[in-house]
């Protein structure tokens, strides 16, 4: 049903990975030395720090380390959906793919519901003249119409949240 | 950041103005690019992207500072991959809310646990209602549907109507990629010039 791989063991993240994960979704130090300060915090050293980021990557544990980016302030972005008959699906999530700007794309469904919206994406560009202009374009290549949702406001942006080993553990 | 941290004579601004307002520069944007896939696993990762960009490690951290001062940055951060930590069930709620109550109960749903992101956005009347989403993050299906009955006492009769979409498949996802003015040329410009 995912494209993607399954979910890791939590056995397979010890004490200091699980801290690092806990510690530094919500934000690691912007200075000059950012591993290092994270290393004294957790009586590591920058390269055992470094070596753990590095596999939690490798891992797909952690999606990247960097920065986060406002959408509205990074440029213009908004939230599109179509709705498209099922077994051509996919043929259209390519061309929506393709589309300049397209960051993101979800198949969605809805289990008691047929005929909804079954592609959301965000599309994104420099400013907001040239989103109007490639979603109109998509929308012509696509020859559905794409419902438009910008954020009207935010109440609450945080991919983090705590993250219940234990219970991990137990699955 | 939420947006009553604002002056409260800033009205909604719609995404141009905000566009004008934040103020990246040529330098800015091309840090921007370079770090959004993840910043570079080593003890100077400014230098390292300072070197990508044509700039000093000293400048990429004081321009980095600065956005996230101005809140083009908004941190950061280890970001985990909640999917490969068992939160394998995603559904987007939308909710049909009473216009006169949703700045307050959009502040309340998105405090309510499992909440990872909640946004108001226009309705499209007659076939798309709903002007409230909140996306939430279970470990089962039945998990999500425990909290989007959480969230619909609390919309009590402010709420009309509510759907839950689930994610069945990840057709594309990347970080946010800050749209160049140049489509397609992350595959064919390997040799980056911005």
């Amino acid at each position: 049903m995912h494209c993607q791989a399954p979910s890791i063991k939590a056995e397979d993240l010890d004490a200091l990975d699980r801290r690092l994960i806990d510690s530094y979704q919500r934000g690691l130090p912007v200075c000059t030395r950012p591993f290092h300060t994270i290393a004294e915090r957790l009586g590591s050293s920058e390269e055992e720090v470094l070596a753990r980021l590095e596999r939690l990557q490798a891992m797909g544990v952690l999606s990247r380390v960097g920065p986060v980016f406002d959408h509205a302030r990074a440029g213009a972005s908004l939230l599109a959906a179509v709705a498209v008959p099922e077994a051509e699906r996919d043929a259209f999530a390519e061309l929506i793919n393709a589309a300049p700007g397209v960051n993101h794309n979800y198949a969605r469904e809805e289990p008691a519901r047929e005929h909804g919206y079954n592609l959301w994406f965000v599309m994104t560009a420099p400013d907001e003249p040239e989103l109007e202009a490639r979603l109109d374009d998509l929308e012509r290549r696509l020859g559905v119409p794409i419902l438009r949702l910008p954020m009207l406001e935010g109440y609450h942006i945080d991919l983090s949240f705590p993250i219940p080993w234990a219970e991990l553990e137990r699955a | 950041m939420s947006v009553s941290t604002c002056p409260s004579s800033t009205p909604i601004v719609d995404d141009a103005q905000r566009c004008d307002a934040r103020g990246l520069d040529a330098v800015d944007r091309a840090i921007v690019l370079a770090t959004q896939a993840g910043l570079p696993l080593v003890p100077d990762p400014w230098g390292a992207v300072g070197r990508e960009v044509g700039i000093s490690g000293a400048e990429v951290l004081e321009r980095m500072q600065a956005m996230q001062a101005n809140g083009v940055i908004r941190r950061v951060a280890a970001v985990p991959n909640h999917y490969r930590l068992g939160y394998v069930a995603n559904g987007m709620t939308v909710w049909d809310v009473d216009d006169m109550q949703i700045e307050r109960l959009g502040r309340e749903v998105a405090a309510i646990e499992g909440v990872s992101h909640c946004y108001r956005r226009p309705r499209h009347l007659p076939h798309w209602p709903y002007n409230l989403f909140a996306m939430l993050h279970g470990r089962s299906r039945e998990e999500v549907e425990r909290q989007a009955e959480v969230l619909r006492r609390r919309l009590g009769d402010a709420c009309r109507d509510h759907r839950i979409l689930y994610s069945s498949r990840i057709l594309k996802k990347t970080g946010l990629r800050l749209a160049g003015k140049r489509p397609n040329d992350a595959a064919t410009n390997a040799g980056r010039r911005s």
